[in-house]
């Protein structure tokens, strides 16, 4: 699959298409705009819980401006509300070290699994090999066969290897972690990706005097980049989001942001505002890749379903 | 899957391929050698003066770029396709090969973090406590309770695919919206959905509640109704992943094969029946399956949530594991439990796998 297809079509083509079933338009609509409800209500809830003030919050006001007046406890209390941006604010600086964390845990845990599954999809793509009694599909299995099993297998023993090797609580040992969690997902991607492109194109640079390696960097990776792009992004959701071995690993130093969530949600009554501002703080990187980069997250989900 | 056939003449020297040989070698000599010397230190035979077992990670790492370097010394070009391959497989070997092995000797054993007595090896004593520990038991039970929730999730997402795959306007604005909850941390959305839109005094559906007439909403606190809510909040998380994978299976039925059925006469009901669902089949089991592993890591919700309760029944294996490591700090027990786990999903999945494959090759 190459940049130009895309998985879903928008084209005139497509809206003129007759669905097979005829259930009638208003039928639909309100099913998908009832959906649609269900999806966005809990983001909207926590957008606006966070403006809210204790009597609003038991009251149950919804609509701001016409049932209550916005405030910024919630803001205020996470340090991240414009009036008061410029003090000095603990919780912000928690706050902004837990999402440097966050950020750089999954960045590189996903860069290394692209870098390392784009490496082995393409060899076991172009090459056949023979690792011992293995051969290309027992080894594209091998890999595979990571995604079914449970995490929490290698939690306790990973627990105690970090602990002799001293990376508990490390951002190292989560980045090596989580890159492992993420590596058949880049593989299965990658692997349609590759076997999309038409081996010919190897064969002619190489004729023209290009290395293995050197087709593969100038040829082969350029056209496989929309495909690296939705593994990448893929990677990222998932590790951005993984809660049961950075709350297993971590303590002090290198805490990653749904730890944070989980322990603050955890222990406070119901200053529900502060919350509210800390969750959404929390999902909103995720909110603005998910809007922007839909069709990337989409094209990675959908490979490997269609043949 | 073509294949790129290359011919390449190599001149590998005898003396190339005795350094090739010489890097392996010492690489693994120096990786053992390190081993062993850290070995020692920890039972008190040498003193180093060490505390970790970084060194030997060190070696490894060494052993493993030597490895690599070696491949293209000895083996000149096909040295270098074998590069592509090597470093992914010897990283996942290091990382799940070697603590699943080392795993296999935590379970064997009756080790207590939080005892000073350390690790005492007890064999299959782990074994046979976990098959009479009735938490561990229900745990495994919720976990086939969760799977076959899977079947509503399913029924859903197809009837979303097929709305979204329907001739509608602002198609984009829906797919983003029904994508979004799958983007969300689950941690994020227990505290959104299940901590404060169904708390019990002042969330927004305990007031819709009421208003339905159900005078003291608890959504955590009976048994049936707490794994209910578990199911439908996982379900809410991961309904676009299917649904997406549906789309995008129906997306690729050609237009014809309808068009057909409908000159035919067919109702709109037998054409999903007799044209759409067999077509859809292998792309429906493909998206359960994948659901169906995606399930049994349910966790985050869980302990974010109940912790398991009320009375371990919200408990997923993954959750009660982590209890057990959290409250008890009962390392051995944990793995053991963890390793009894894995077996069960690789038979239960091995023979899905075998099954579905049956099922579906008379229709594709």
């Amino acid at each position: 699959m190459t940049a130009e297809t895309r998985i879903f079509r928008d084209s005139e083509a497509d809206r003129t298409f007759r669905p097979a079933f005829s259930l009638s338009k208003l039928a639909i609509y309100a099913l998908l705009i009832a959906w649609a409800v269900v999806c966005l209500f809990p983001i909207y809830w926590t957008v606006t819980t966070s403006f809210k003030a204790a009597p609003d919050v038991m009251q149950g006001n919804m609509i701001p401006y016409v049932d209550f007046e916005p405030q910024r406890l919630g803001w205020r209390a996470l340090g991240l509300s414009p009036d008061t941006i410029g003090t000095v604010s603990t919780p912000r600086e928690e706050f902004l070290r837990r999402f440097w964390n966050s950020t750089i845990i999954s960045v590189s845990a996903s860069l290394l699994a692209v870098i390392l599954g784009s490496c082995a999809a393409y060899g076991l793509s172009r090459f056949s090999f023979r690792f011992g009694p293995m051969k290309n599909d027992d080894i594209s299995f091998f890999f595979l066969s990571q995604l079914i099993l449970p995490p929490v297998v290698l939690a306790l023993p990973f627990l105690i290897l970090y602990r002799e090797l001293d990376l508990l609580d490390s951002r190292i040992g989560l980045i090596l972690l989580y890159t492992l969690t993420v590596l058949p997902i880049v593989i299965w991607i990658m692997r349609d990706q590759f076997a999309a492109i038409p081996t010919e194109l190897e064969e002619a640079a190489m004729v023209d005097g290009l290395g293995i390696w050197g087709a593969f960097l100038t040829i082969i990776l350029p056209i496989a980049l929309p495909g690296m792009v939705a593994a990448f992004i893929l990677s990222l959701v998932l590790t951005w989001n993984e809660y049961f071995f950075a709350a297993l690993l971590t303590s002090t130093h290198a805490n990653t942001l749904p730890v944070m969530v989980a322990s603050q949600t955890g222990s406070q009554g119901i200053s529900w505002w502060s919350m509210a501002a800390l969750s959404f703080a929390a999902i909103l990187p995720l909110i603005v890749i998910g809007i922007l980069l839909e069709r990337f997250i989409i094209k990675g989900m959908a490979a490997g379903a269609v043949k | 899957m073509s294949e790129l056939h290359i011919v390449t003449e190599d001149q590998i020297t005898p003396e190339r391929t005795r350094r090739g040989k010489l890097m392996i070698r010492g690489g693994l000599a120096l990786l053992i050698a390190t081993a062993l010397a850290q070995w020692a230190d920890q039972a008190g035979l040498v003193d180093l003066g060490r505390t970790s077992w970084r060194p030997t990670l060190y070696a490894f790492c060494l052993f493993a770029t030597l490895l690599c370097w070696a491949q293209v010394v000895l083996h000149g070009e096909q040295g270098k396709r074998t590069l592509f391959v090597l470093p992914a497989a010897l990283f996942v070997v290091a990382l799940v090969v070697f603590p699943l092995i080392f795993g296999l000797g935590i379970a064997m054993s009756d080790w207590n973090l939080a005892s000073p007595d350390g690790r005492k090896f007890n064999g299959l004593d782990n074994l046979w406590q976990a098959l009479e520990d009735p938490f561990y038991l229900n745990a495994l039970w919720n976990m086939v309770l969760y799977t076959a929730a899977i079947l509503v999730e399913y029924v859903i997402a197809f009837g979303l695919a097929l709305l979204l795959n329907a001739e509608i306007r602002a198609r984009k604005f829906f797919r983003v919206a029904f994508l979004l909850p799958l983007m969300l941390s689950p941690v994020a959305v227990s505290w959104m959905i299940g901590k404060s839109m169904f708390e019990p005094r002042f969330g927004p559906m305990a007031r819709l509640a009421r208003t339905l007439g159900w005078d003291n909403p608890s959504f955590f606190g009976s048994p049936e109704i707490a794994r209910a809510m578990m199911m439908i909040m996982d379900a809410w998380t991961y309904i676009p992943f299917m649904m997406i994978m549906l789309l995008a299976g129906l997306q690729a039925i050609p237009k014809e094969l309808h068009e057909a059925a409908e000159v035919d006469g067919a109702s709109p009901w037998r054409r999903f029946w007799e044209v759409t669902f067999p077509l859809m089949l292998p792309v429906s089991i493909t998206a359960i399956l994948i659901r169906i592993i995606f399930k049994l890591k349910l966790a985050d919700i869980v302990i974010n949530i109940t912790s398991g309760g009320p009375g371990g029944a919200t408990d997923t294996v993954t959750s009660f594991i982590f209890r057990e490591y959290r409250d008890r700090s009962n390392v051995g027990y944990g793995t053991m439990l963890a390793f009894i786990y894995l077996v069960l999903i690789v038979i239960a999945m091995t023979a899905l796998m075998k099954l579905t494959a049956r099922w579906s090759r008379p229709q594709t």
